[in-house]
C-alpha cells in the first residue's frame, strides 16, 4: 500500500492481506540499503495470521519516496510518524540490522506508543569500517558485494533457500542496489557510524523484547547483541546456529517460529 | 566492522559454485550427495503449515509438480553460475522457453525474436503460439536496428539465441538489450551454445536466460531438461504492460508478484502460476543427473573449446570444405563482438559447408563412425548433423532462407575426445563425400 508522511509517497507491502485498522499492527524495518522484500517470509505470516502488516521501504529506498533519513533519530521520528500517519495508536515493531538501531530508538521515544520489539541481528552500535563508508559512498557496488559477503554466514553462502530456487546472495545483492548504492546504502551507512545512543535507550526499554542472533553474524556478532540484549529489562535471546547476519532469509522459518511465539504471547490478536 | 584493510569479496567463486551452490549437507542428513527426493509430495506439519505454504508465506515443497529438493538444489546453482536472483527448472529446454513466455505475455502481445533460432523454437513462435494470441515478428540477429523497429505497443520483450543456431550468426547483447530497456521491455535470451561458463548475459543487459541444460550444462547426453533463470534487474513496475506481473492476482489473494518479490517475483509467477497450471515439472532423478555434468562444466568447455578451435583450423584448410562458420575464424562477421560477449570461449558448435552440396553432405554424415548423428548439441561426444534435412526440415524453403540456411551445411558440435581421433574420423567422412554417388548406393 502507498500512503503519505511528511508530504512523500511510502510504500510499505501488508503482506498479501488487504490493511485492516482492526487488527493489531506489527511494523517492519529493513535493514541499511534494502527494502521491504527481505521480510517476504516473516510479513506473510503474520498477515494471513491476524495481524495487520507493514514491511516498509524507508524513504529514497525500495518503491518509497523522499530522501534517504540521514540519521537513526531521524528514522526513529519518522517511524513514530508511519503509526500516525495509518491511524493507529500503537504498535509491535521489527528490525533487522539497522533497522534495530531504528527501532531501539523509536520505542525510547514513543515508549507509549511501541507494545513489543523485535530485534534481529541487532547491536547497541553498528561502526562502520571506513573504506566501506567510501566505496557506498563512491558509488562503488564492490560495497554491496562486500556486504553480501559478510551478511551471509558460511551456510548460507552455499545458498540453500527456503523458498526453491532463489539464491541467497544474488537476490539480497539486487535488492541493496534497487536504488543508487550513494543515496541509499551509503547514506544509511553513515547513519550507523554517527548513532551513539544504542546503548542509552536500550535502558529505557520497557518493553517486551526479543533478540534473535545468528552464531555466524559477523556484522552484530553474538556478543554485541547479547551486549545490548543484557541493557534491557527482561530482553529474552534467542540464538539460531549455522546462520548469519541475513537470519530472516537464510533461517527463515527457524526466525518466524521464534518471532510467532514472542508476538503472539506479547501482542495477541484476537482476529487469528 | 572494524577499522581493518578491507578485502575483496570471499563469495563462492564459479568453480566452487559449480560443486556446492544450492545445497547445505548438514540439512540432508550429511549427505555428501545432493539426495534424489523421489517423491511426488510433502507431508504438512499442520493445517496451518499447510495453508503457509499454499499461501506463499513460507518457503518449501508442496507437490513436485512445483517444486522439489532435488530440482531445487538445480535451480540455485545455475542462478548462482548466473549472477541470477532466481530460477527455475523445467523438463526440456522449449518448456522453458514456453513457460518464460506463457510468464510474461498474454493473448493479444507480440514478441520480436531474433530468426536464428533451434528449428523448434522457430515454430513454437511462429505456429504455436499464434494459437495462444500471442504474435511475434522475426528479425535476423545481426539487424540491431530491425529490433528496434519491430516493437509495437503491445511488444512485451525480445527473444534470440546470442549465438544462432545452426548458423553462428551473434546478437549484440548489448545493444539490443538498450532497445528492450528503451522501450520497457524485457531482453530474453537463449544461451544454452554458451553457459555460463562462456557467458553470463546478465551481464550484458538481459533479463530472463533460458538454457537447455540438455546440452553443454548436463554434458553426459542422457538427461532432458532445461531452465529460466532471472537477472533480477528489471523494474515490472516501470510501465502499465505487465498487469499480471504488477496488479493483485486472483490466484494468490491478490497477491503483487513484483511488489512482493521485486527481483525474484518473474520466477515466482513462473511457479505459483506456470508450474501449478501448466505442469512442465523437471524429474529429480534428471535433475541429479543434470548437477553431475554441472559438476564439471568448466573442465568440459575448456576442452570443447579448445577442440572446436582446433577443428576450425583443420575445416580451413581442408579441400572438402566449401565455408566455415565460427566466431573465432578472424573474418566470420561477429569475431569482434564474440570476443567482448564469450572472453573464455567461443563455444563448440561449428557450421560448415561441404563442397558437392547437399548429396556430399548426406555422403558425409553417413560415412562418420566416431561423430554421432542425431538431433542433439552439446554433448561430451562429437555430434554432427544436416540440418536441411534433420532439425530443420519441417521448414519451407523460404524459411530456411531466412533463417540463414543452405543445403551444403553441417553442423558440428565438437566433443571433448582426442582431437586427432575427430580429424582421422572426418577424414573418412570427407572421402565419402568425394564420392557421394558410391556412398549413397551402399
Amino acid at each position: 500500500m502507498k500512503f503519505k508522511v511528511n508530504g512523500n509517497e511510502v510504500f510499505a507491502s501488508t503482506g498479501g492481506r488487504p490493511f485492516d485498522k482492526n487488527k493489531p499492527l506489527i511494523i517492519f524495518v529493513h535493514g541499511s540499503g534494502l527494502t521491504h522484500m527481505t521480510w517476504v517470509l516473516q510479513t506473510r505470516y503474520f498477515a494471513f495470521h491476524g495481524y495487520t502488516c507493514l514491511a516498509l521501504d524507508m524513504p529514497g529506498h525500495g518503491l518509497s519516496g523522499g530522501k534517504s533519513l540521514k540519521s537513526i533519530e531521524d528514522m526513529a521520528d519518522w517511524i513514530n510518524s508511519v503509526i500516525d500517519a495509518v491511524g493507529f495508536k500503537e504498535a509491535s515493531l521489527v528490525g533487522h540490522s539497522q533497522g534495530c538501531l531504528v527501532t531501539i530508538e523509536c520505542t525510547a521515544r514513543y515508549p507509549e506508543k511501541i507494545k513489543t520489539l523485535s530485534l534481529m541481528g541487532g547491536a547497541g552500535a553498528i561502526p562502520m569500517n571506513p573504506e566501506l563508508l567510501t566505496l557506498a559512498e563512491n558509488g562503488d557496488p564492490k560495497a554491496v558485494d562486500l556486504m553480501m559477503d559478510w551478511a551471509h554466514g558460511p551456510a548460507g553462502h552455499f545458498g540453500g533457500h527456503p523458498v526453491p530456487g532463489l539464491y541467497h546472495i544474488n537476490t539480497g545483492g539486487m535488492l541493496a542496489k534497487s536504488r543508487t548504492i550513494k543515496d541509499t546504502l551509503a547514506v544509511d551507512f553513515r547513519a550507523c557510524d554517527n548513532y551513539k545512543n544504542g546503548f542509552e535507550s536500550a535502558k529505557k526499554i520497557k518493553i517486551p523484547t526479543l533478540s534473535i542472533l545468528a552464531t555466524d553474524d559477523k556484522m552484530c556478532p553474538v556478543k554485541e547483541g547479547k551486549k545490548l540484549a543484557d541493557l534491557i529489562e527482561g530482553s529474552k535471546v534467542d540464538i539460531i546456529d549455522n546462520c548469519g547476519h541475513m537470519m530472516l532469509l537464510e533461517e527463515a522459518d527457524r526466525v518466524l517460529k521464534v518471532l510467532k511465539s514472542f508476538i503472539t504471547t506479547n501482542y495477541p490478536s484476537k482476529n487469528l | 566492522m572494524s577499522d581493518k584493510k578491507i578485502p575483496n569479496p570471499k563469495t563462492y567463486k564459479f568453480d566452487t559454485l559449480s560443486l556446492h551452490a544450492g545445497y547445505q549437507p548438514h540439512k540432508n542428513a550429511g549427505s555428501r550427495q545432493v539426495p534424489i527426493y523421489q517423491t511426488t509430495s510433502y507431508l504438512f506439519d499442520d493445517v496451518d503449515h499447510a495453508a503457509a505454504l499454499f499461501n506463499l508465506e513460507r518457503g518449501g515443497h508442496i507437490y513436485s509438480r512445483i517444486s522439489n529438493p532435488t530440482v531445487a538444489v538445480l535451480e540455485e546453482r545455475v542462478a548462482s553460475l548466473e549472477g541470477g536472483t532466481a530460477a527455475l527448472a523445467t523438463s526440456s529446454g522449449m518448456s522453458a522457453i514456453f513457460l518464460a513466455v506463457m510468464t510474461l505475455c498474454e493473448a493479444g502481445d507480440h514478441l520480436v525474436v531474433s530468426s536464428q533460432l533451434y528449428g523448434g523454437t522457430v515454430n513454437l513462435f511462429r505456429l504455436t503460439l499464434p494459437k495462444f494470441g500471442i504474435k511475434c515478428t522475426f528479425v535476423k540477429p545481426r539487424d540491431t536496428e530491425g529490433f528496434k523497429k519491430a516493437i509495437q505497443k503491445n511488444t512485451k520483450g525480445i527473444f534470440g539465441e546470442l549465438v544462432g543456431n545452426p548458423g553462428n550468426e551473434i546478437m549484440n547483447m548489448p545493444e539490443i538489450a538498450k532497445i528492450a530497456h528503451d522501450a520497457g521491455i524485457p531482453l530474453m535470451v537463449d544461451a544454452t551454445y554458451q553457459t555460463p561458463y562462456l557467458c553470463k548475459p546478465f551481464e550484458h543487459g538481459a533479463d530472463i536466460v533460458i538454457h537447455s541444460l540438455t546440452k553443454w550444462m548436463a554434458g553426459h547426453g542422457s538427461s532432458m531438461a532445461g531452465i529460466l533463470v532471472e537477472g533480477g534487474n528489471f523494474d515490472w513496475m516501470q510501465n502499465d504492460k505487465f498487469p499480471t506481473m504488477t496488479k493483485p492476482y486472483e490466484g494468490y489473494h491478490g497477491l503483487s508478484f513484483a511488489e512482493e518479490f521485486g527481483p525474484t517475483a518473474f520466477t515466482m509467477k513462473a511457479r505459483a502460476e506456470g508450474m501449478r497450471d501448466f505442469g512442465p515439472c523437471l524429474s529429480p532423478q534428471n535433475a541429479w543427473n543434470v548437477l553431475q555434468g554441472i559438476e564439471t562444466l568448466s573442465v568440459r568447455m575448456k576442452k570443447h573449446c579448445s577442440n572446436a578451435e582446433e577443428m576450425v583450423k583443420y575445416l580451413l584448410g581442408h579441400e572438402s570444405v566449401a565455408w566455415v562458420s565460427h566466431p573465432s575464424v578472424p573474418d566470420h562477421p561477429d569475431h569482434a563482438l564474440a570476443k567482448k560477449l564469450l572472453p573464455n570461449g567461443r563455444g563448440s558448435m561449428i557450421a560448415f559447408g561441404i563442397k558437392g552440396g547437399k548429396d556430399a553432405g548426406v555422403a558425409f554424415i553417413n560415412s562418420v563412425k566416431l561423430a554421432s548423428h542425431l538431433a542433439n548439441v552439446g554433448d561430451t561426444r562429437t555430434l554432427v548433423i544436416h540440418p536441411a534435412s534433420g532439425t530443420h526440415s519441417q521448414m519451407d524453403e523460404a524459411t530456411l532462407k531466412f533463417a540463414g540456411l543452405s543445403h551444403d551445411m553441417i553442423r558440428l558440435s565438437v566433443g571433448i575426445e582426442d582431437i586427432e581421433d575427430i580429424k582421422n574420423d572426418f577424414e573418412v567422412g570427407f572421402r565419402a563425400a568425394r564420392k557421394p554417388r558410391l556412398v549413397s548406393n551402399q
